[in-house]
């Protein structure tokens, strides 16, 4: 009768509690490190962290960011360098949302939020600009850009959980998730990292 | 249409609503039970399409199609209108001509399958309804050669499906078409005979008579010996190329199959006349095996609903089967296929066939059933011994043969 034990298991599973979720009409919640649309982020006092230093564009594997540094103005600096990002585009038609542009910077001034409904229907729309990417430079949260279907919450924090471990690499920050400073946010106290399953500290990533 | 046709054995049918001659309100009620017939088939096709993938999904713990009208109910229409609405595609190397004739061919057999089933009619009386004052069966037509008609119409329907791969002029369509005309020729002689079982049991060919021969629980099902109503079921299933027994569009395989050149409302033909064939495979198998509309009249008051709603749900449980099947087998490959078919179902049913007809001339001539029934199941394992013997033999020189030529076995 061992043949029939699979018509037994095809029969239970009609009675089971479904997994899918009816997508449009219910939506689940998204991973805190959920890779979606990019913003460029501004320091507290408005200036772009972006230095145009090209190793996003160096690092991404789907050749989708294209970036032209430019040097700053003297007479009014985008960014506190020397250098700052003159040209950035991100082609959506081609982002795989892989996140290595994000750890490759060393400003923090690209980052992924949790965004990933934007359908956009023109080819011009789906390549994102400089302008189109940059937080506001008055409250700090991204561009609602018309096609872009922004769930509440989405646009907070969008670049809060980025770093487990001081950017600066300062050792007494080990283990504790610290921020740079933000437009909108300031910095934000360091946290202590939740105690990984090893013992080993963690290297990066490591906060939830 | 004032002349009369005299009552007498009708080409068409022992319908007695056609017994007393044509006059205009009688063509009315036989165009009336063509119109019904088709529109309730196209209903329940739609239904149907829409029950299985809502039921795999539920076996698969899915979903399935739940956004187009309540529950997803109106699925398949959306998908229909969506066919209708695609480019028609003929290849370049395509046999015109053939190609938009097959889809026809698969269609129009699966339709008129249906017009020979009984849906309903009252059977402990004489099995007819009254419609209109006129007194006639719950089918459109009732065909002496009934069952016949059903084996040829399938045969037809072969050929829908063969010269579609055939005329695609492509690899795929081609090879699909192979396989189903071989498929379904082999097990076509393995439904014969398992029907052959039900003929010899009722004596008609005629669906009404083998209906009728069913009333109060004499189904055929236990009256043949359920072995034929077993090798129906699995010789049904490859006969509508449905899973376990889908090598004719396995898609993993083969893309499409013999439809994958097809598109637009010309897939959507094909598509349809295989779910037909789904339903009125079960329509027929209730016909033949499970006595029809035969089932417990529970009220006085419209008594005619409840056959109707017997053989209903009788084919309803077969299309359960069949999406369960869907569900939980895996494919057969191709020589499994073979095998079965030839190998254990014909065998078996042209066996047992043989052994009811013993017992029917046994009953006949007064012969002792018991000496029969022992003789003859003596000499079916005598049978089925040298059967597989011969078979074993064939493998192993076939085995031996390969090993000379140095090919791996």
């Amino acid at each position: 009768m061992g043949y029939f034990r699979g018509f037994a298991v095809t029969f239970r599973k009609m009675f089971e509690q479904r997994v899918t979720t009816p997508y449009p009409k219910q939506k689940r919640d998204k991973p805190t490190r959920f890779h979606g649309r990019h913003v460029l982020n501004r320091y507290e006092d408005g200036m772009e962290k972006c230095i145009g230093c090209e190793l996003c564009a160096g690092v991404c594997p789907a050749q989708c960011i294209y970036v032209r540094g430019a040097d700053n103005p003297e007479d009014a600096p985008v960014s506190p360098g020397e250098r700052y990002g003159f040209v950035y585009e991100i082609n959506y038609l081609r982002c795989i949302h892989c996140d290595l542009c994000v750890e490759a910077c060393p400003t923090e001034a690209i980052t992924e939020t949790n965004l990933f409904e934007f359908s956009f229907t023109t080819r011009a729309d789906a390549v994102y600009t400089r302008d189109e990417l940059l937080v506001d430079a008055e409250t700090g949260q991204p561009n609602h850009l018309p096609w872009e279907d922004w769930r509440p919450g989405d646009d907070e924090h969008t670049s809060g959980w980025m770093r487990a471990t001081a950017s600066s690499g300062d050792s007494t920050y080990q283990g504790r998730v610290a921020w740079s400073g933000e437009l909108g946010y300031g910095v934000r106290a360091a946290e202590p990292v939740e105690p990984t399953e090893s013992a080993e500290p963690p290297v990066d990533g490591g906060g939830s | 249409m004032s002349h009369v046709i005299p009552s007498g054995p009708l080409v068409l049918a022992a319908d007695p609503l056609l017994n007393q001659g044509l006059g205009p309100g009688i063509v009315g009620i036989v165009l009336l039970k063509v119109v019904v017939a088709f529109v309730l088939l196209l209903v329940s096709v739609m239904l149907m399409i829409w029950f299985e993938r809502k039921l795999v999904a539920d076996m698969h713990n899915r979903i399935g199609p739940s956004v187009a009208g309540p529950f997803g109910i109106l699925q398949t229409l959306a998908d229909g209108i969506k066919l209708f609405f695609k480019e028609d595609l003929v290849p370049d190397r395509a046999d015109r001509i053939v190609f938009k004739l097959a889809p026809y061919l698969s269609l129009i057999p699966a339709f008129l399958v249906f017009a020979i089933v009984p849906i309903g009619g009252d059977f402990s009386g004489d099995g007819t309804v009254t419609l209109f004052g006129e007194r006639t069966y719950l089918q459109v037509a009732d065909p002496p050669v009934g069952v016949l008609f059903f084996l040829a119409l399938s045969s037809i329907a072969v050929y829908g499906v063969m010269l579609a791969g055939w005329s695609s002029g492509s690899k795929y369509p081609l090879l699909g078409s192979v396989r189903a005309s071989a498929q379904m020729i082999s097990y076509e002689a393995a439904l014969g005979l398992a029907i052959a079982s039900v003929f010899l049991t009722s004596g008609s060919l005629s669906t009404h008579d083998i209906v009728a021969g069913q009333v109060a629980g004499h189904w055929n099902v236990l009256a043949t010996g359920v072995v034929p109503f077993l090798v129906f079921l699995v010789a049904g299933t490859a006969e509508l190329n449905r899973p376990p027994f889908d090598l004719v569009e396995a898609e993993q395989e083969l893309v499409g199959g013999f439809h994958t050149e097809y598109s637009s409302l010309r897939f959507a033909l094909f598509f349809l006349a295989e779910f037909m064939n789904v339903i009125t495979m079960s329509a027929i198998a209730v016909t033949l095996f499970l006595g029809g509309p035969a089932g417990p009249i529970l009220t006085d008051t419209l008594g005619w609903v409840w056959p109707i709603l017997w053989f209903g749900l009788k084919v309803f449980a077969f299309l359960f089967g069949f999406v369960w099947l869907r569900a939980t087998l895996p494919r057969f490959r191709y020589d499994q296929l073979m095998d079965l078919g030839w190998k254990v179902l014909i065998p078996v049913s042209l066996g047992w066939f043989l052994l009811i007809a013993t017992l029917n001339v046994a009953r006949d001539r007064g012969w002792p059933i018991l000496v029969v029934v022992l003789g003859g199941v003596a000499v079916m394992v005598v049978a089925a011994a040298m059967l597989s013997g011969a078979v074993d033999k064939a493998r192993a020189d076939r085995l031996a043969g390969a090993e000379d030529e140095g090919v791996d076995a």
